[in-house]
Order: structure tokens, then C-alpha cells, then sequence
């Protein structure tokens, strides 16, 4: 975007008149079509644009399912049934948004795994990486909001749940609870003001990806090497080589996608969803939805006081679970970007990734069941909660100071086409 | 700030009073950005008919020995408890270095009707609804993260910081009960 100086005429008259008036073609055709991308994005750099499409496709099924859905405590539940039963299409279009949420999220993790395994987060992209922190805490947000809407017993249920996170703020603790939900329990004001918010953040997400997107253009694209682009010989134009790339990567994401949407719904869902709100029962067993299961094993793993109570020390671990990607591009000083010429960083990584999902399983389950001999859930996840937070303090600034890189290539184009003096003869 | 000016302005006439009205006005419009901003954050408290709803009377004479009932109050569940002599007994043996949140039975019941508990029935972890006669203490279990109460609705483990809530109440009469 920084680029789009460069004069741009279109031939057409009527465009060129409208050109010399907003230079939006020259801009779209700069940021779209001739932006130079590193040549050697494989699909794990597709995500990004598999994200775009899906933030398009929850904000156009949401505004459609925003015509049926009555945001008032006793009709909320009655409205999404018959937006599934009657309204035309509407079993399709509500399902698409629903399991839309888990497709949108799963692309996320691979995009968020995709930055730390090849270092994307690392000078000069501290800022782009930083505005996606804020794209996934909008999400979470979002989605949050979005689950409570169908006013089922989860929904309500995680709605208490989530707001009395904020209980633990000493002192204006209480205050901030009764603002949050308009009324000393959940209840019609809070849906209201979520249907508001639900309906608000998707917008304020498009916009923090409008400032992604320029940020990402400034530096240009990170790529598997790490190295940065040396000429125009180690970069092609985005279009075609990338929108078609990102096209495919699309078409394929869909297939399991219209899978859930159109044969499993509720397959990521609960059951217990399906029994309208009741704020004097509570289900026998609340676990969130799975995009948010590790950093909900998280909350739960606090259970001892340690100079504060564990309360609000659960909610501090789960919040700085988070709040610690903003402080990445810091932590992890070394120079080399590729996690390919890393040797020890690949090995604590992976580790990283599989107790991340760790935690997801640990965040399902009870807390007393036993996994390993006498220890229970709530034992093992500590020793989780331990790493992910070892990964960020420790273990990488530790490894930017002693690890010893594999030798990197010169340029992107050099392991392909031999030294850069071949290549030229 | 007189100093970073490219305007130069310390060698304009009156530089100092310039300054004064930069800081007036900035001073100004930050108070009347805050003064439309509050009632827009505000209209999220509670509203009127929410608060009207703040007390609720109760008749305990349904309710029998072992038994337990659940009525709604400013929108929250509320436990009313008829405990038994072993219950109530039980409670009272616990030595307050067994607790984490030290509080005795006596302190959380009115003199006179001990085997009325009456609580706040939302866990002090995230606010689930324990549930009753469970859990390793003869209390309330909490299914969401596991929290243990006694009988005396005492925190005895899992993540829960606090006891759970007794709510303000005042006995109207031996079996009526007014919460809040």
C-alpha cells in the first residue's frame, strides 16, 4: 500500500476520470494485483487469505440471520429454532454461520502456528503481528458474544461464566460485573447488549484487518526461509500466482467446511444447547466451545493461592496467556526468522503445538479424572500451564542467546537455482 | 511543549498565554469528551426495574429436615437449607486451619434457626450453581471446575477464593424469611 505512488492510467476514459479524482484503482491494482510476493509461499501461507473469506462469510450469513433472530430472553431460543425449521434455507444459512465460527478459528490457530513456527513475528513485522493479536482477541470476543445469542443453557451458562472473570478485578470487581451484564445476574439486558456487540465487532475486525493488510504490505510477506526478498528475481506478482493459490486453498477449505454445515451442525456443539436458558440450573458438566477449550484448561489449572487468591491468579494466567503474544516479537530476539534453520527452537516448538493441544483435551474433560496413575486433570494441566508459559519466558529468550543456527541461504532464490553467478550465465 | 514547536512560536508575541490556551483548550475538550462518554458507558448499569427487584420474602415451613430449596432472588439463585443435627454438627467440628476462607458456622447462620442455611447458590469461582449433597464434604459441588463446599457452604477445595455468599436477611417471623 505504501507503494502505490507508482502512476497508474487506465485506458478506459470513464476509469481514468474517476482515477485522477480517487486513485483507488491504482491502489487496488498496486495492494492486489502487482504487489510482489516472496516466490517460494507454500500453503500453510494461504490461511491468510482463507480468513478474509471467512470473515466474509460470517459477516454476510450473520446480517441475514440478524432479519429472524429476536435478541429478547424469552423469545431468543424460540427465534434460532425457527430460523432452523422455517425460515427458507435457514437450517443452511444458520448452520453455515455456526460451524463457520469453528472453520474461522481453525484457520486462525494454523495462521497463528504458521507466524511462530517461521518467526513472522519478528522485526520489521512487530506491528503486523501485534494488530493480529488484537484481530484474534476481537474473535474471541465475537464469538463469545455469538454463542450466547441462541439463549440455550451453554450459552447462558458460559455467558455467567465469562463475565464473572471480570468479579475477580479486585475492588471494582463487582461494579464491572453489574455493568457488563446490566443486572446482578445474566439475564435480558446482558442479551441484548451482546446482540449489539455481536452485530458491532465484526466490523471492528474488518477494519483491524484493513491495518493488517497494510501493515503486512510495508515489510511485504515473511516466507518458509525467513530470509528477506534480495531482488524482483525472488519475488512474482500476486496476481495471478497467489489468488490462484489462495483461490485453491479456499475451494479445498470448503470441503469439510459444507461437511459440517450441511451434515454435522452440531457435531462441535453440546447438546445441552438445545434446552432453552434456566438461571436456576446449572448443567452437569459446562465446557466451552473447543476454540477456546486450552486457554479455558488454563483458567482452570489455578486452583491453589499463591500471594493472591486463585481466583483472580486463574484469571491473570488465562488473560496473560493471550496478553503474552503482544510482548513475542521481544522474547524471541534471535535473528533468524525460519524455525527449518533452527535446530533446538523446531523441537521446543512442536512441543509447544502438541501441548497446546494437550491443553484442549485437558480443557474438556473433568477436572478429577484421573490421566496418569493417581493424577487428575487438574494435576497434569498444570504442568501444561507451566510450558506454554516457559515456551514465551524462558526457554525462547534463552535460545536467541545460545542456539546455533543452521547456515541460511543467501536468498530465496539461491537453493533453487543453484549460486546466484549460475544462474545469471 | 514550547520547546518541540516548529512554529517557532517562542519568538512570537505572547508565546506563554498561546500555551496557556493550548492546555485550556485540550483541558476543556478532554472533560467534555468524558462528559459525553459517561452516560454512554453508564445506560449499561442496572436499570430501574432491575434494582426494583432487590428483596424477596420467603415462607421456610414447606420446607423439611434434609431438605433443600432453590428461589430466585434479584435474579440469582439462593439456597434456603434445612440442615440437619448432623449437618449442622458437622460443620461445627471443622478447625478453622482446615479452611481456606476461615469463618465459622455460627457466623454464617441467625442464632436460634442454625438449621436455616441460606446462601447465595452461585459458586465464588465464575458464579456455576454447586450442586447440592455432593462433593467429599456432605456440601455442594461445583460441576464447572470442581469446587468443594461443607455444609456450612465453606470453600474446602478446588479453585473457588471465597465461602459462598450469605445474602442480607432477616427472619419476619419463625418461618418467614426476608432476603435482601
Amino acid at each position: 500500500m505504501s507503494a502505490h505512488e507508482s502512476k497508474y492510467t487506465p485506458a478506459n476514459p470513464v476509469l481514468r476520470w474517476v482515477e485522477d479524482r480517487l486513485p483507488i484503482l491504482g491502489f487496488a491494482k498496486s495492494t492486489l494485483v502487482d504487489y510482489p510476493t516472496p516466490k517460494n509461499l507454500n500453503y500453510w501461507w494461504t490461511f491468510g487469505a482463507i480468513l478474509a473469506f471467512m470473515l466474509g462469510v460470517q459477516i454476510v450469513t450473520g446480517i441475514v440471520l440478524a432479519m429472524h433472530y429476536t435478541p429478547e430472553a424469552s423469545l431468543a431460543f424460540d427465534s434460532v429454532e425457527a430460523i432452523k425449521r422455517d425460515v427458507v434455507g435457514g437450517r443452511i444459512i444458520q448452520a453455515v454461520h455456526s460451524t463457520g465460527a469453528s472453520m474461522f478459528f481453525f484457520a486462525v490457530y494454523i495462521h497463528i502456528f504458521r507466524g511462530l513456527y517461521f518467526g513472522s513475528y519478528k522485526a520489521p513485522r512487530e506491528i503486523l503481528w501485534i494488530l493480529g493479536v488484537i484481530i484474534f482477541l476481537l474473535m474471541m470476543a465475537t464469538a463469545f458474544f455469538g454463542y450466547v445469542l441462541p439463549w440455550g443453557q451453554m450459552s447462558f451458562w458460559a455467558a455467567a461464566v465469562i463475565t464473572n472473570i471480570f468479579a475477580a478485578i479486585p475492588i471494582i470487581g463487582d461494579p464491572i460485573l453489574q455493568l457488563l451484564r446490566g443486572g446482578f445476574a445474566v439475564d435480558n439486558p446482558t442479551l441484548n447488549r451482546f446482540f449489539s456487540l455481536h452485530y458491532l465487532l465484526p466490523f471492528i475486525i474488518a477494519a483491524v484487518v484493513f491495518l493488517h493488510i497494510w501493515a503486512l504490505h510495508v515489510p511485504g510477506n515473511n516466507n518458509p526461509i525467513g530470509v528477506e526478498v534480495k531482488s524482483e528475481r525472488d519475488t512474482v506478482p500476486f496476481h495471478p500466482y497467489y489468488t490462484m493459490k489462495d483461490f485453491f486453498a479456499v475451494v479445498v477449505f470448503c470441503i469439510p467446511f459444507a461437511w459440517f454445515a450441511f451434515f454435522a451442525p452440531d457435531i462441535l456443539g453440546h447438546p445441552d444447547n438445545y434446552i432453552q436458558a434456566n438461571p436456576l440450573v446449572t448443567p452437569p458438566h459446562i465446557v466451552p466451545e473447543w476454540y477456546f477449550l486450552p486457554f479455558y484448561a488454563i483458567l482452570r489449572a489455578i486452583d491453589f493461592n499463591f500471594i493472591l487468591d486463585s481466583k483472580l491468579l486463574g484469571v491473570i494466567a488465562f488473560g496473560g496467556s493471550i496478553l503474552i503474544l503482544f510482548f513475542l516479537p521481544w522474547l524471541d530476539t534471535a535473528k533468524v526468522r525460519s524455525g527449518t534453520f533452527r535446530p533446538a527452537f523446531k523441537w521446543f516448538y512442536w512441543l509447544f503445538a502438541v501441548n497446546f493441544l494437550l491443553l484442549m483435551w485437558y480443557g474438556a474433560q473433568t477436572p478429577d479424572m484421573k490421566v496418569v496413575g493417581p493424577f487428575t486433570v487438574a494435576d497434569v494441566s498444570k504442568l501444561s500451564v507451566a510450558y506454554y508459559f516457559l515456551y514465551f519466558i524462558v526457554i525462547l529468550p534463552l535460545l536467541s542467546r545460545f542456539e546455533k543456527p543452521r547456515p541460511l541461504p543467501n536468498s530465496i532464490s539461491e537453493p533453487v537455482l543453484g549460486k546466484p553467478a549460475q544462474a545469471t550465465t | 511543549m514550547a520547546t518541540e514547536s516548529n512554529l517557532a512560536h517562542d519568538d512570537t508575541p505572547n508565546a506563554g498565554r498561546r500555551d496557556f490556551l493550548y492546555v485550556a483548550t485540550t483541558a476543556v475538550g478532554i472533560v467534555g469528551v468524558g462528559a459525553v462518554v459517561w452516560p454512554l458507558i453508564n445506560q449499561m448499569n442496572p436499570d430501574a426495574s432491575v434494582l426494583a427487584l432487590s428483596s424477596t420474602e420467603f415462607d421456610l415451613s414447606g420446607v423439611e429436615e434434609g431438605a433443600s430449596v432453590t428461589i430466585k432472588w434479584r435474579g440469582s439463585p439462593v439456597f434456603v437449607r434445612h440442615r440437619t443435627q448432623k449437618e449442622i454438627d458437622e460443620a461445627r467440628a471443622v478447625p478453622m486451619s482446615d479452611l481456606k476462607d476461615p469463618q465459622t458456622d455460627e457466623a454464617r447462620v441467625v442464632a436460634g434457626h442454625e438449621q436455616w442455611l441460606i446462601m447465595v447458590a452461585l459458586c465464588t469461582h465464575l458464579g456455576c450453581i454447586p450442586v447440592g449433597e455432593s462433593g467429599e464434604y456432605d456440601g455442594w459441588f461445583c460441576p464447572c471446575h470442581g469446587s468443594q463446599y461443607d455444609t456450612s457452604g465453606r470453600i474446602r477445595k478446588g479453585p473457588a477464593p471465597t465461602n459462598l455468599i450469605v445474602p442480607p436477611y432477616k427472619f419476619l417471623s419463625d418461618t418467614v424469611v426476608q432476603i435482601g
